[in-house]
């Protein structure tokens, strides 16, 4: 079992506490000029996503969570997993309705996305920053509109729905920021 | 390689000679003596919670010790009859490095002879609101167990073992494998009251449980507490004093029983100092003493968010 001292604690550093796996936010060293010396840490739970804090004694020992972030490409859904393959070795991973969360609201088949696995398993997937879907649903704006001013709701290949402006149509490809679910841009031909 | 420059900057540094300069007229003013004591010795404070770092020099055979505060050193003047004394030098203290933490800093150290803990408690105010003007009002005193229990609602004094290990995990703390009640309480103490303490801007802590004596002496009235202050700005620890020990037996037990533990977790143990003990044989006249972090201070008076901001070469910068 490999174990982290707590001189090693720093930011991103995968631990396992209370049988969850946590990644370390931020590792504050605090000793009281005669006294004991601790370590104060904000932890994520990979899991819930849930930030807390906790405190060790300096120089204990905490089990390391056997926890990594693979860049995997998006296979397809089979109705109940999710399946993403690794470009370099082949392998493939299935991911659970709670692992892929709201992810699914922008990924399609092909794109890459950064998956962390625990213990093998998908924990949790993210969707690349930038995505470039096609409308597959929009009211057709008026003609010759090119102020972008106003925009309106536009469903996406995927189901997510992103406002856009108003000369966007129809069957058109458009980037999309997947941490704010905004319109960026058309995409360019490339 | 760019970090060859100082961390702090020279207005900062300038204000750091202000500051020191301002220590020294404070005390000279006062009739304190500076000295001027080694930082190498053969001899280090055996205190499960302090890393000495170990130096080799010359010919010496034996490890030597850079020196985690000038305390033996200045006793054994106290007991030749210096008479009251300060001191500014750098100390060092292994495994020490944080926001708040550089493994080599600056104390100051002082001792007042016919002083007790709260005479002395005055005079720390009377520097600090020298040196950070922004601190013009007497810190709010309170003794260690009313704030433990104000905070947390238990007396940490006569609270059972179960109690303190539940109102630990409440607090999130980790409960270490082996030995897990050891400083549970302390840590419980800084946790608990943190934000009592930013609330307060200057707090004095007296009277701690004699579990954490360190040096000082024992209550005449109750032998189960300490008569040692914490000076805190901010929730940040400034000072730390004691009505100091004079007893050689109970300091020699008291190291004795430092190394025990340390055998006991398999560390180092530290070779005892006998000169000091012989020096309280001759005898430590009735006096209380204060150890302050002055690059601390610095960050207060200069409202820095970290020690390093104030330091011309932090740790890793050396």
């Amino acid at each position: 079992m490999a174990t982290y001292n707590t001189n090693e604690f720093r930011g991103g550093l995968k631990i396992m506490l209370d049988g969850d796996p946590y990644s370390i936010i931020e590792n504050e060293f605090v000793k009281p000029g005669k006294g004991q010396a601790f370590n104060r840490v904000k932890v994520r739970n990979l899991k819930t996503g849930r930030v807390i804090e906790k405190t060790f004694r300096s120089g204990e020992s905490v089990e390391a969570a056997d926890v990594m972030d693979l860049s995997l490409q998006y296979l397809y859904n089979d109705g109940e997993y999710w399946h993403f393959m690794d470009p370099d070795s082949f392998e493939q991973y299935q991911a659970s309705k709670t692992a892929v969360g709201d992810t699914i609201n922008w990924i399609k088949e092909q794109d890459l996305c950064s998956v962390t696995l625990w213990n093998g398993q998908p924990l949790s997937v993210e969707a690349p920053n930038f995505v470039t879907l096609k409308i597959v649903e929009t009211d057709p704006g008026l003609k010759g509109d090119t102020s972008g001013g106003g925009g309106k709701p536009a469903t996406l290949e995927t189901g997510a729905v992103v406002r856009v402006p108003l000369f966007v149509q129809i069957e058109e490809v458009i980037k999309v920021d997947t941490r704010t679910g905004e319109y960026v841009s058309r995409a360019k031909d490339e | 390689m760019s970090d060859w420059r100082p961390c702090a900057s020279l207005e900062l540094l300038r204000d750091r000679a202000e500051a020191l300069a301002a220590i020294r007229h404070f005390f000279s003013e006062r009739q304190v003596l500076e000295v001027d004591t080694p930082a190498l010795a053969s001899a280090a404070n055996p205190d499960v919670s302090i890393e000495s770092i170990a130096a080799t020099a010359g010919s010496h055979t034996a490890p030597l010790f850079l020196q985690t505060s000038p305390e033996f050193f200045m006793k054994r003047l106290l007991c030749a009859g210096s008479g009251p004394i300060y001191q500014l030098c750098h100390v060092f203290r292994n495994d020490e490095q944080g926001r708040n933490h550089n493994p080599e800093f600056t104390m100051l150290e002082w001792y007042r002879t016919g002083f007790d803990m709260f005479a002395l408690i005055e005079e720390v105010e009377a520097l600090i609101s020298l040196l950070i003007p922004a601190i013009d009002a007497p810190a709010t005193r309170i003794s260690y167990h009313a704030l433990f229990e104000q905070t947390t609602g238990l007396d940490p004094g006569s609270a059972s073992r179960a109690d303190i290990r539940a109102l630990a995990a409440e607090l999130g703390i980790v409960l270490p494998s082996n030995h897990p009640d050891e400083g549970l309480v302390e840590m419980i103490f800084n946790i608990a009251t943190a934000s009592w303490m930013k609330e307060q801007r200057a707090v004095v802590v007296h009277h701690f449980p004699a579990s954490q004596a360190s040096l000082a002496m024992l209550s005449p009235d109750d032998p189960e507490l300490a008569l040692r202050f914490e000076y805190y700005v901010d929730g940040l620890e400034l000072a730390n004093g004691f009505q100091e020990l004079a007893d050689p037996h109970e300091q020699k037990r008291r190291f004795e029983s430092d190394n025990a533990r340390r055998r006991e977790r398999g560390a180092q143990t530290m070779p005892i100092d006998e000169h000091f003990l012989a020096a309280l044989d001759h005898g430590l006249p009735a006096c209380s003493g204060v150890a302050a972090g002055i690059d601390r201070i610095l960050m207060i008076r200069n409202r820095q968010p970290d020690i390093a901001s104030v330091m011309a070469f932090p740790f890793p910068r050396v």
